[in-house]
């Protein structure tokens, strides 16, 4: 299928060329090196320590009960969190690309705040504010119910880090979608719930999805605010990458990184699903990129 | 803009909805719960609080991860700078996948990218032999830590530049060129003023990764007190001997820190848009 060139392509073709041919071999010389010292060699050695022994250790490590049980947890507290920031974002950004408020701006920097937050102090003020040792904590605690060190506190600590990236995602696409073909569905006399299943979610769900591949990937992969809360009982509330650090601390490196081969894998399909959504996404608007 | 046009934001339904449940669901997850942090801290004894965050441990661990995030924000300076350079500018085999992998240090959990660099830079691994031939050992030392958080950010650095460069016109290196500008002057007076205020929002973003960065570090740094003891870790210890008076005080001065970058980037963004018009 033949492309139109767009312009900023026209500006690479031609700054590109602008530059002489040993300067640009150089330079994608040193991008290589870049890349195979932080990128290629750290994957490599996952593989290469994980299959050192043979297969049949690999296979067993990854089948080893407190293994299944980390792996359990870690998609139990996923399949948790990614649907309900899902909904949260949603909302989110319904309220702020379609509506003019005062202190939307305010709204939507405090959505971001997770992210400049420690993934510790993310754990942190859990514990501070749910512990047993606090007041809420330990009333909680007279009832029978223990969210620190147990699985109500690794979700909820998840949904504090994972919370901005469905919402982030969904903001600019629905503001650069503007309001006109809601406001047409409402006007032909469609209910708000016709209107959002028929109109937006059709548009919006490659970005939603994007959304909640990143949140699945972060809450899959958390490590600091999960270790804070967790307590690291073993078969209990021990999630994937927590485990990978109990086998590396307890010198047990194969299995270690044999875990840690699942995240890596799911790292590259996220890397993947990124690569296909963004495609996807662009070809839903190829008009307004043309004009820009 | 048509008469209508006020009215018009009005037919939409759901505002109420969706802003009721926004502004619940944030200050449930996120508002209430670091809330407690300054509130624990501003109940706190402040002689109380002024010996916690000045001893001297504390003080060598903040300074440790400052100082570390700070030089791993000027290396992925330069290399973002080099990688979104090439990637935008030249076309090379495997060029897209390059692009895709950037990435990778969003994607790959902080604990495995921590094992990992703990394994290659351990006088047996592949790039610790080699160091370790020639007397070097970064494991356990702040240098270690600078090569984890390197890792962690540079990907801040490409993605804010890339958008930047692939808009530059070329019509702007011509003219520099036909004016008489040598290839370096070109790149020097004009292109990289042009870039430099993203450059300094990739960087700003990176440093402020760095400084709360845990998962990735630890592995590396070894954790000896006052040398390689990182100020997340830091928390994590006074947590562990129960001190939550001690981990809140830290954790404030931490997010002091991270939103004063923040603030700083709101301020570097303000300026390129002003700089852009």
């Amino acid at each position: 299928m033949p492309t139109p060139v767009t312009q900023e392509q026209r500006n690479i073709q031609k700054t590109g060329k602008n530059d002489p041919i040993p300067v640009q071999v150089l330079l994608i010389l040193l991008t290589f090196a870049f890349f195979a010292s932080f990128v290629f060699m750290p994957l490599a050695l996952v593989f290469s320590q994980a299959l050192g022994k043979g297969w049949q250790l690999y296979i067993d490590s990854i089948r080893e009960p407190f293994a299944i049980a980390a792996l359990k947890l870690t998609l139990l507290t996923a399949a948790i969190v990614v649907p309900l920031n899902a909904v949260f974002g949603v909302a989110a950004a319904w309220a702020v690309s379609k509506f003019s408020f005062r202190g939307k701006t305010l709204l939507v920097s405090l959505l971001d705040l997770p992210f400049a937050v420690s993934p510790v102090i993310a754990g942190l003020i859990f514990v501070l504010l749910l512990g047993s040792r606090t007041p809420f904590g330990s009333w909680l605690g007279e009832h029978g119910i223990r969210i620190i060190f147990s699985t109500p506190g690794i979700v909820i600590a998840t949904l504090f880090v994972t919370f901005p990236f469905v919402a982030r995602e969904l903001i600019p696409l629905m503001e650069s979608q503007g309001r006109e073909e809601e406001e047409a569905a409402v006007t032909l006399g469609a209910k708000g719930w016709q209107m959002f299943r028929i109109v937006t979610l059709p548009n919006i769900r490659w970005g939603l999805l994007y959304g909640m591949i990143l949140c699945m990937a972060r809450s899959i992969g958390e490590f600091g605010a999960v270790s804070v809360v967790s307590g690291h009982i073993r078969g209990m509330t021990n999630t994937v990458p927590l485990h990978v650090e109990i086998l590396y601390s307890e010198y047990n490196y194969t299995a270690s990184f044999a875990v840690a081969s699942i995240l890596v894998f799911l790292a590259i399909f996220t890397i993947v699903a990124k690569a296909l959504l963004e495609h996807q996404i662009q070809q839903r608007q190829p008009a307004q990129a043309d004009l820009t | 803009m048509p008469p209508f046009s006020t009215n018009r934001k009005h037919i939409l339904p759901g505002f109420g909805l969706s802003m009721g449940y926004t502004v619940f669901y944030l200050s449930a997850i996120v508002i209430v719960p670091l809330a407690t942090i300054v509130i624990g801290t501003f109940r706190m004894d402040p002689q109380a609080f002024i010996g916690t965050v000045t001893a001297p441990r504390v003080l060598a661990s903040c300074r440790l991860s400052l100082t570390t995030a700070l030089l791993a924000a000027l290396c992925d300076s330069v290399f973002g700078f080099l990688a979104a350079w090439t990637l935008v500018r030249y076309r090379f085999p495997g060029r897209k996948i390059l692009d895709a992998l950037v990435d990778i240090p969003f994607a790959l959990p902080t604990a495995v990218a921590g094992i990992c660099f703990a394994t290659l830079y351990s006088p047996v691994g592949w790039i610790g032999q080699l160091l370790a031939a020639k007397g070097i050992q970064l494991i356990n030392t702040p240098t270690g830590i600078v090569i984890a958080l390197i890792f962690i950010g540079f990907p801040f650095v490409v993605r804010t530049l890339q958008p930047v460069l692939s808009e530059l016109e070329p019509e702007i290196e011509e003219s520099a060129r036909s004016l008489g500008a040598t290839r370096w002057q070109t790149f020097r007076r004009v292109l990289f003023p042009h870039l430099f205020p993203s450059l300094l929002t990739g960087a700003t973003l990176s440093f402020a990764r760095g400084i709360g960065e845990y998962g990735s570090v630890i592995f590396i740094a070894g954790n000896l007190p006052y040398k390689t003891e990182i100020a997340p870790l830091m928390i994590m210890s006074k947590l562990d001997q129960f001190d939550y008076d001690g981990a809140s005080a830290v954790a404030f001065m931490l997010l002091i820190a991270s939103f004063t970058m923040l603030l700083m980037l709101n301020a570097v963004q303000r300026w390129q848009e002003k700089a852009s018009h």
